[in-house]
């Protein structure tokens, strides 16, 4: 088989190794470790496009569709809400509420660039579809947020704990959470959700979180196990560091990696039962609007007004493609063993270079 | 080895009750199943009331209750298992059990076939890392973890079943798709096989000329309509997994590896049109069951009868080319049952569904109608499923893979002059294999409760109906039900990937630590 043929370079891939590892160090030398993660994450070109892309679509759709503080309502840019019905427009085929977007220029043919009144068309009854994305987003991106600063707190508490201490704390600790994690997490979700739902979107997100923190009490745990071992956490020790200095202020900050990746992709597959918990109907419930609910009234109209299906869809996929992008850019920045990417045309000019090199001094 | 399986199922019990307490109490305190009747006066509805609170005995206390219920389970060890009545007075057992057949003829299929490609998709991406391959299937496998399965499943219904059967009533392929398609499979092989510019171009070239070549084919012959590979493609076939089969595992320099593998294709041949007869006289699951050790163990034979040295891997390549040789007879036995089931009153040519299980106005009882009106029937809910899942095979293996390769006695295989293909298959795939067992063993009993999902989308009422209507119906047996055979799996699978583990990679012991 061909897929075989093609490593003959990696022969001498100690000495490539080597110097390889010479070169990164050079790269990172006088740079505290913040630098050289952040430096690191630059560099990871799909994790930067897809922060971009996340940051302006949580402008987007925080600014387009207004938000609660407390008692105030912050009013968004976008002319219509949720709750407020228009008229159905009528387009050109005796359709109704067909969006008024238009992208293709006059002199393609098309209609010129115009937004028009309702973008993204309006449902059933004349609400504007922009604006229920919007707010779909919006709830789907909180709910998304609540459970990972929820989960990400108490796992890392939890995990924390477990793993300093060690020993009989640490043995009850992970039996709860194999206790935990028997149950799926879409069963808790539906059953909190199928009873809790109607306290509003925002407080399902806080029960889910309560639950979701298992994976990531684990990883913290095992790093930490590893980490209280080490020469610094004794000498710190020695010089009469209390306990919670130890974990704040020299464990904590060497397994924030994990901890930051971790609570990253919990986020991803967050939004992803926030959806499938809305589609099964234990979610969020209507009047609310969530993105996972949208797709689920709309599935059927896929035929007729493909917009109202496609537009929330891509939403989602938006949203947990890129925290995974994120995720991934994170692990690579803050994985220690992680080597500058080379690639194989790189390796083969390094190795030309020290084959001439050699038979010169030959 | 003993003590430490026997503390960890006693570890295991206790979890168990743990979590169903747990879950028990929090299911029960959050909802009532008398909701229903909360406004109702009438006499009528008092007396279902009253009927229902003594079935499911809603006087006595959750905490309490529970322990009733475990009674109830426990007598799983002296052969009196009882699970309690729905609230429809049915017994759970007996939902269940009609419920977990159907689970799992929905999810094997994608189940097996997700893990199938996911690792070797994983395993070429880790080979060809940083290549542009790698990231095209990198960014796909991300995609496909951030679909919603729903979502996914809408967009297959509508191109896959509706668009093909549309598309059937035509049965022509346009010049331009057919170039397209030429293009795309083109591309996927350049980029899977790699290596100098002029082997890409002649593998992209080949690749483009076969996909074109046979689509044209298939629009000339009119062959969706027929469909059918007949004694010659299955025979060309057979000889296509022998080759590929004997290169991966054993090298084509391997003589004997190669002739048996070769006279099994040629005994598939030869075998053909017998079995053609036997298929239409007598078929039935038996049948095939029996075939299937009878194609086994004649592989095992003629591998004996070729291999002098090294007889284990010979037989392992045989017995794998046999079952490929199977599963394509089988295969072409399928198609060649499609024109027929085309034409059936129920299907009316539009023969890939969106919804259900079977055909409901099938009247026939073939047998291979009856097979191939399933497998239309999983075609779509297959399909969802291995978007969804393959993508964590893929990035599994495909990290576990590039760790296994820097490992040293990697360097040290390629050192001491063996093949690249030895180092890959022989030394780094099996030792990838270990951690990735042990999560196929999980994930498999993960999915018997998981896909609650997919069968609401596609109308399948397996083990997720069942659990879906025990959430809204407040119905508290049937959710435990449900939920007590998930989590015994999901233990009873954690415990077995621990033992698998220890037992595929010697430098780990069980039982001195725990």
């Amino acid at each position: 088989m061909s897929i075989f043929k093609k490593k003959t370079s990696t022969l001498v891939s100690a000495e490539i190794d080597a110097a390889e590892n010479a070169i990164a160090n050079r790269e990172v030398q006088g740079l505290t470790q913040r630098q050289i993660v952040i430096r690191r994450f630059l560099n990871h070109r799909a994790a930067v496009t897809s922060l971009i892309i996340l940051t302006t679509l949580v402008l987007f759709v925080f600014t387009g569709s207004g938000f609660h503080v407390g008692p105030w309502q912050v009013p968004g840019w976008w002319k219509h809400d949720i709750d407020t019905l228009s008229d159905l427009n009528v387009c050109s085929e005796g359709r109704l509420g067909c969006p008024t977007l238009s992208v293709v220029p006059k002199w393609l043919g098309g209609d010129g660039i115009a937004l028009g009144d309702h973008p993204l068309g309006q449902d059933d009854i004349g609400h504007d579809y922009l604006a229920m994305v919007l707010r779909g987003a919006q709830r789907s991106l909180m709910v998304t947020f609540i459970i990972g600063t929820v989960a990400g707190i108490i796992g890392t508490v939890v995990g924390a704990i477990a793993g300093f201490f060690a020993g009989r704390i640490d043995n009850v600790l992970m039996r709860f959470v194999d206790f935990l994690i028997t149950i799926p997490s879409i069963i808790i979700g539906s059953v909190i959700g199928y009873h809790f739902g109607n306290l509003g979107a925002l407080f399902l997100a806080f029960y889910l979180g309560l639950f979701a923190w298992t994976g990531l009490s684990r990883l913290v745990r095992g790093e930490f196990l590893s980490l209280r071992e080490r020469e610094f956490v004794d000498a710190a020790r020695v010089a009469g560091a209390s306990n919670n200095r130890i974990i704040f202020k020299h464990i904590l900050p060497n397994a924030v990696g994990v901890i930051v990746v971790s609570v990253t992709l919990l986020m991803s597959g967050a939004i992803l039962l926030e959806t499938a918990l809305s589609y099964l109907g234990f979610g969020v419930i209507p009047p609310d609007v969530s993105l996972g609910l949208l797709i689920s009234t709309y599935q059927d109209s896929f035929t007729t007004r493909p917009y109202l299906f496609w537009w929330p869809g891509i939403t989602i996929i938006t949203i947990a493609l890129s925290i995974n992008f994120i995720g991934d850019g994170l692990r690579d920045a803050f994985d220690p063993r992680q080597r500058r990417k080379v690639t194989l045309k790189e390796r083969r000019i390094r190795l030309f270079n020290r084959l001439m090199r050699k038979s010169e001094n030959v | 080895m003993l003590a430490f399986i026997g503390r960890r199922i006693g570890t295991l019990f206790v979890i168990l009750f743990g979590s169903s307490f747990i879950l028990y109490n929090l299911t029960a305190i959050s909802g009532d199943p008398r909701e229903q009747y909360k406004f109702a006066t009438d006499e009528k509805s008092q007396s279902a009331l009253r009927a229902l609170v003594r079935q499911l005995d809603l006087e006595t206390p959750p905490p309490l209750r529970y322990f009733k219920w475990l009674e109830g389970v426990s007598g799983v060890f002296y052969g009196k298992l009882n699970f309690g009545v729905t609230r429809d007075n049915e017994d759970v057992i007996s939902r269940l059990s009609a419920a977990i057949p159907t689970t799992l003829k929905l999810v094997t299929a994608a189940t097996l076939t997700a893990i199938f490609l996911g690792i070797a998709l994983g395993i070429v991406t880790a080979l060809r890392q940083y290549s542009r391959f790698d990231y095209v299937v990198t960014f796909f496998s991300f995609l496909m973890f951030s679909l919603p399965i729903f979502w996914v499943a809408v967009l297959l219904k509508q191109f896959l079943a509706i668009e093909f059967n549309d598309f059937l009533e035509v049965g022509y392929i346009d010049v331009g798709w057919r170039v397209v398609l030429g293009v795309l499979t083109a591309v996927f092989w350049a980029g899977v096989i790699g290596g100098s510019k002029t082997r890409v171009a002649k593998v992209a070239i080949s690749a483009f000329v076969l996909t074109f070549g046979i689509l044209t084919a298939i629009v000339a012959l009119k062959w969706f309509y027929d469909p059918g590979l007949g004694p010659i493609i299955v025979f060309l076939l057979s000889v296509g997994i022998a080759f590929a089969v004997t290169a991966i595992s054993m090298g084509l320099d391997n003589r004997p590896a190669l002739k048996s593998s070769l006279s099994i294709a040629l005994i598939t041949l030869i075998l053909y049109y017998p079995l053609q007869y036997v298929f239409d006289k007598y078929s039935s699951w038996l049948l095939i069951l029996a075939l299937a050790v009878l194609t086994i163990s004649t592989a095992t034979l003629i591998s004996i009868l070729f291999a002098k040295i090294d007889r284990g891997a010979v037989i392992r390549t045989s017995v794998i080319t046999s079952i490929g040789c199977g599963l394509v007879v089988i295969l072409d036995r399928l198609l060649n049952t499609w024109s027929e089931y085309l034409t059936l009153d129920g299907v009316n040519g539009r023969p890939i569904p969106t919804i259900g299980q079977v055909n409901p106005l099938l009247t026939t009882d073939d047998f291979w109608i009856v097979q191939l009106d399933t497998v239309v029937h999983l075609i779509l809910p297959t399909v969802a499923l291995t978007l969804i899942s393959f993508a964590g095979y893929i990035r599994f293996s495909r990290g576990t893979m590039l760790e296994v390769l820097n490992q040293d006695y990697i360097r040290t295989a390629r050192a001491k002059g063996l093949s690249e293909r030895v180092v890959v298959v022989r030394h780094a795939f099996r030792n990838t294999m270990i951690p990735i067992t042990t999560i196929i063993v999980v994930d498999i009993s993960g999915v018997i409760g998981g896909a609650i999902i997919t069968e609401r989308v596609f109308g399948w009422s397996g083990m997720g109906t069942l659990f879906n209507k025990a959430i809204s119906g407040y119905d508290l047996n049937l959710l435990m039900g449900v939920f007590a055979v998930t989590a015994t799996l999901a233990v009873l699978a954690n415990l077995v990937a621990d033992l698998l583990y220890a037992a595929l990679d010697p430098r780990i012991r069980v039982g001195n630590r725990l």
